[in-house]
């Protein structure tokens, strides 16, 4: 195979188009006879709805239609279980309560939608909430996790004994006996706290029913429109050749925009067929910070267990993890946090219990990070607090414990998101992590930086950290590639597209093994007119999944081209080349057939070959593997801060990162940067803050503040440390990278925090930190 | 709230514009549903994200902060006034040369507020430029390769001169 594209910095195709106003987002479309549709939420967490008047708004000009819970009669039942239970897992409890998609006689979390407006434009549609009577018994609201999940506290669901969404507890060896031959237990209680995937377009959906064909188009910024094919299906009884979903571009995902069974993907074409009309919604930024889902926020009762040498003998977590009012997105985010808890050092006991709990919030689902974050963070703290007790360098003790490249692959005994055992298939642990301690130069830092700068007065500290992404989980994605008469090549594929660069990056597969130019290869994601297989865009997995298919359906294709051209020029295969969009004979270039005619000949009406035998230069292919990979890594940061002020300045970050083989070191890099400003983002800014009553305080980006460029590392430098053993992982040898730049920034920079201030008892237990809390933290050290 | 309607005339683009529009019309909504400018896009309505920013009488300002009314004798550029597909202004270039781009969502607010800082700043240290650009997120980049990329369209534009 020439590789004249797989594997370069290619610059991306669709940019020209974007960086010129040239590309539709859901609300650049506008359908014929639209309506505006806004919903009216509610201002209470916890409330019992005694009545809900809208006649009111009706008499409004401009409005269509409103409509309540009690409007959609047998329509209205609590929505699907998006993600199952980990039934593999034995002994788990889970309590399926699943999103309603309109609150009906009890409120559960503050932005629930209460009633649906329908008029001519949206300022109308939002003038008629003031016409709305609403009526509600307000209840306390279930805020905290440790509180909630008591048997004395107040009920999210009034059904359940208690506020259980789930109980999971998965052990490894035997922690309690390890523990009897520690030297040292270590027993500590940290926060993750709870932040916004905030991508910069809001969420969006337009419903529009054609009466006279029997069909529904639906355009939705989704990050899984096949499951809203499937659950439109199924909620008004058509088959799915009747809904045709369309995700135009979209302006980012993060995780949230997976989430189906909210009000609009179930309310909206239900009433776009009751009124034959297209309905059109477009999320504001408050209702995204109120009712779109969000992540983190777990409670972590740690305890580590250790020799006198700094031996790990075990490790113990219980933790609290908030799913908010529902849980159709089953475990995933605690699955994943008890699987990369235990997924970089040597790690022979390990209990860790899940107790996941309803509470009157928004709901949780994954967010670039995906829980993979909170088991990272609370390893790596807990290994800095083992250090500091043992009186080992945090540098010696990890390298202690960390991985050897001949310990992997290895079943770490623990079952994820996925529902199978977590296997760290590859890569060099140790490898990475001395990587980073070589780059950010950490003895020049220790002896000469960090000395220096103390005798100037000046707090400058480093931290230095381990982390694991798992990535490109199943079950499946496919793909399918068809050449054209024209020579041009299609790609098309059930995934969906929130900036990820897969027009280009699918294409560099295809313009290589077709030995065409990849400006001549067109890739359509996520439009279930096109290609109807996939799971959805989530988990780091579209280069993996989506990419190993799209080899696998152009070595078909590519058979295809030979074989008809074999026959065409009655030459043996073995006599043909590849040249650039066009088949030749080997050592007679002149005697050429296009690619385009080709695809003529490949179809029995006028071509080649025989009737009865699968047409076109079109092939399918899926790949599904049997575990995820692990993508894995190091970040060092050197951290600076005004003892006065109390603002952490990052003056240096190292990231190195192992995905495997790259498909586009450009994107690779950009995704990596785009992640690591979360993960800053995440830990000295963005915070979701609920008082007792269960409102949401910081929804619009004055409150909820998000890391802008004055706020990223002085100086930045990623470095890609591949291990042999990584580059076999799948037919492409690809890792996930979408979310490892989001997972180390937390651990190292508390780390260095601390190391700022090592010479006074600064002990940091939390995720997120602004400088009024680093300043308390202070006050007590 | 009154429905009446007010007549504007903007320039937008360089092409006069007379319209009727209610008073309370926001001038993002007014570009993007009105005249069909799509390019300028909607992130928070409160006037932090940037993603709305246009150049008002040649000052970089958030479209979702003025009503369309205010608008009313002004003139008005937007993401259309730059390049197209085909030929892209040099700023637009380095954008794609550098990948200071991934959802696209941000871009054209990031681009409206640098065209008319690069003009003033022909030469910005880093630092200037993150402090130019730190009105507007960005979800994606990291801010990284956009700021390489305003080095970039700076270092052309000199070599140019």
């Amino acid at each position: 195979m020439t590789e004249k594209y797989f594997g370069k910095p290619i610059k991306r195709l669709e940019d020209k188009f974007m960086l010129t106003g040239n590309v539709k987002y859901v609300d650049d479309i506008e359908v014929p006879g639209q309506l505006h549709a806004a919903f009216l939420r509610s201002d209470y967490a916890h409330a019992r709805i005694l009545k809900i008047d809208a006649s009111e708004a009706l008499k409004r000009p401009g409005v269509v239609a409103v409509y309540t819970a009690d409007d959609f009669g047998d329509f209205w039942k609590p929505g699907p279980l998006q993600v199952p239970p980990p039934t593999a897992i034995p002994g788990s409890q889970f309590n399926a309560r699943t999103l309603v998609p309109i609150a009906k006689d009890k409120i559960r979390y503050s932005g629930e939608v209460l009633a649906v407006v329908i008029a001519e434009s949206r300022y109308i549609a939002e003038d008629a909430f003031d016409d709305i009577i609403v009526d509600v018994d307000p209840l306390p609201a279930v805020v905290d996790l440790e509180k909630g999940w008591e048997n004395t506290s107040v009920l999210v669901h009034d059904d359940l004994p208690s506020n259980m969404a789930a109980l999971v507890k998965q052990e490894v060896g035997n922690y309690e006996e390890a523990k009897k031959n520690a030297d040292v237990v270590i027993s500590k209680r940290m926060l993750i706290e709870h932040v916004a995937a905030a991508a910069m377009e809001n969420r969006g959906f337009i419903a529009s029913w054609d009466e006279r064909n029997q069909e529904m188009t639906i355009w939705a910024g989704t990050q899984s429109p096949l499951t809203i094919r499937g659950s439109v299906s199924r909620a008004l009884g058509l088959a799915e050749s009747q809904i045709h979903v369309i995700t135009p571009y979209i302006g980012g995902g993060f995780g949230p925009k997976v989430m189906t069974s909210l009000a609009d993907d179930v309310l909206l074409p239900w009433i776009s067929k009751q009124l034959k009309r297209p309905i059109k919604w477009i999320e504001d930024r408050r209702e995204n910070f109120l009712a779109t889902t969000s992540e983190r926020d777990q409670v972590h009762h740690c305890e580590i267990a250790l020799k006198k040498d700094g031996t790990i003998l075990g490790f113990k977590d219980v933790f609290y993890h908030n799913t908010g009012a529902y849980d159709s997105y089953g475990m995933t985010v605690p699955l994943n946090t008890q699987t990369h808890t235990i997924s970089n050092y040597r790690i022979p006991n390990f209990y860790s219990e899940i107790r996941m709990v309803f509470t009157n919030q928004m709901v949780v689902t994954p967010v670039r990070g995906a829980g993979r974050s909170e088991g990272i963070f609370a390893m790596e703290r807990m290994v800095d607090f083992a250090a500091k007790e043992l009186g080992i360098s945090p540098i010696e003790l990890r390298k202690k414990n960390l991985l050897r490249v001949d310990e992997l692959p290895l079943n770490t005994g623990v079952i994820g998101q996925d529902f199978v055992v977590n296997i760290l298939d590859s890569g060099d642990y140790l490898g990475n992590y001395e990587k980073c301690l070589e780059v950010i130069d950490y003895e020049k830092f220790r002896k000469e930086i960090q000395p220096k700068a103390r005798k100037e007065g000046k707090r400058v500290g480093i931290g230095v950290v381990a982390f694991t992404e798992g990535t490109a989980v199943g079950p499946y994605e496919g793909c399918r590639i068809t050449v054209s008469t024209s020579g041009k090549v299609t790609m098309t594929s059930g995934y969906s597209t929130q900036g990820q660069a897969h027009q280009t990056v699918f294409a560099q597969i295809i313009a290589d093994q077709l030995n065409v130019k990849i400006e001549d290869v067109r890739v359509i994601t996520g439009d279930t007119n096109q290609f109807a297989w996939g799971a959805g865009t989530f988990a780091s997995r579209g280069a993996a999944l989506v990419g190993a298919a799209t080899y696998l359906a152009a070595q078909k294709v590519r058979a295809k081209i030979f074989s008809t051209a074999s026959k065409k020029l009655e030459v043996p295969e073995d006599e043909l080349e590849l040249c650039e969009g066009s088949v030749c004979v080997k050592g007679q270039p002149e005697t050429t057939i296009p690619l385009g005619t080709l695809a003529a000949l490949a179809n029995p009406m006028r071509g080649v070959v025989e009737p009865g035998v699968e047409p076109g230069l079109e092939a399918t292919a899926y790949y599904g593997p049997p575990h995820g990979s692990t993508g894995c890594g190091a970040m060092g940061v050197i951290v600076s801060i005004d003892e006065e002020t109390c603002k952490p300045v990052i003056e240096r970050m190292v990231m190195v990162d192992d995905c495997g083989t790259m498909i586009n070191p450009l994107i690779v890099d950009g995704q990596l940067q785009g992640g690591i400003s979360m993960g800053i983002g995440n830990t000295l800014y963005e915070r979701l803050v609920y008082d007792e009553n269960g409102q949401l305080v910081t929804a619009s980006f004055m409150d909820y503040l998000m890391p802008l460029a004055t706020d990223m590392p002085k100086k930045l430098d990623i470095v890609h440390n591949h291990a042999e053993s990584s580059l076999k992982v799948n037919p492409l040898g690809i890792k996930g990278v979408g979310e490892a730049g989001a997972i180390p920034p937390g651990p190292a920079i508390v780390q260095a925090l601390e190391d700022a201030f090592q010479d006074t008892k600064l002990e940091i237990l939390e995720s997120n930190l602004s400088p009024s809390q680093i300043y308390e933290y202070l006050k007590k050290a | 709230m009154s429905n009446k309607l007010f007549p504007i005339t903007v320039t937008v683009n360089g092409v006069e514009y007379k319209r009727e529009v209610e008073a309370r019309l926001l001038l993002s909504d007014f570009l993007r549903h009105d005249l069909g400018l799509l390019g300028t896009h909607v992130g928070c309505e409160h006037g932090i994200c940037g993603a709305c920013t246009i150049l008002f009488d040649g000052g970089a300002v958030r479209s979702c902060l003025i009503f369309a009314v205010q608008a009313n004798g002004h003139e008005i550029r937007t993401v259309e006034s730059l390049g197209t597909p085909e030929n892209l202004h040099p700023l637009q270039q380095s954008f794609h040369e550098k990948h200071a781009l991934q959802c696209g969502f941000c871009t054209p607010g990031f681009l409206m507020t640098l065209v008319p800082f690069l003009e003033e700043n022909p030469h910005p240290s880093d630092d200037e430029i993150r402090e130019a650009i730190d009105g507007n997120i960005c979800r994606c980049t990291g801010y990284e390769k956009i700021v390489e990329a305003v080095q970039d369209a700076a270092a052309k534009n000199s070599q140019a001169k």
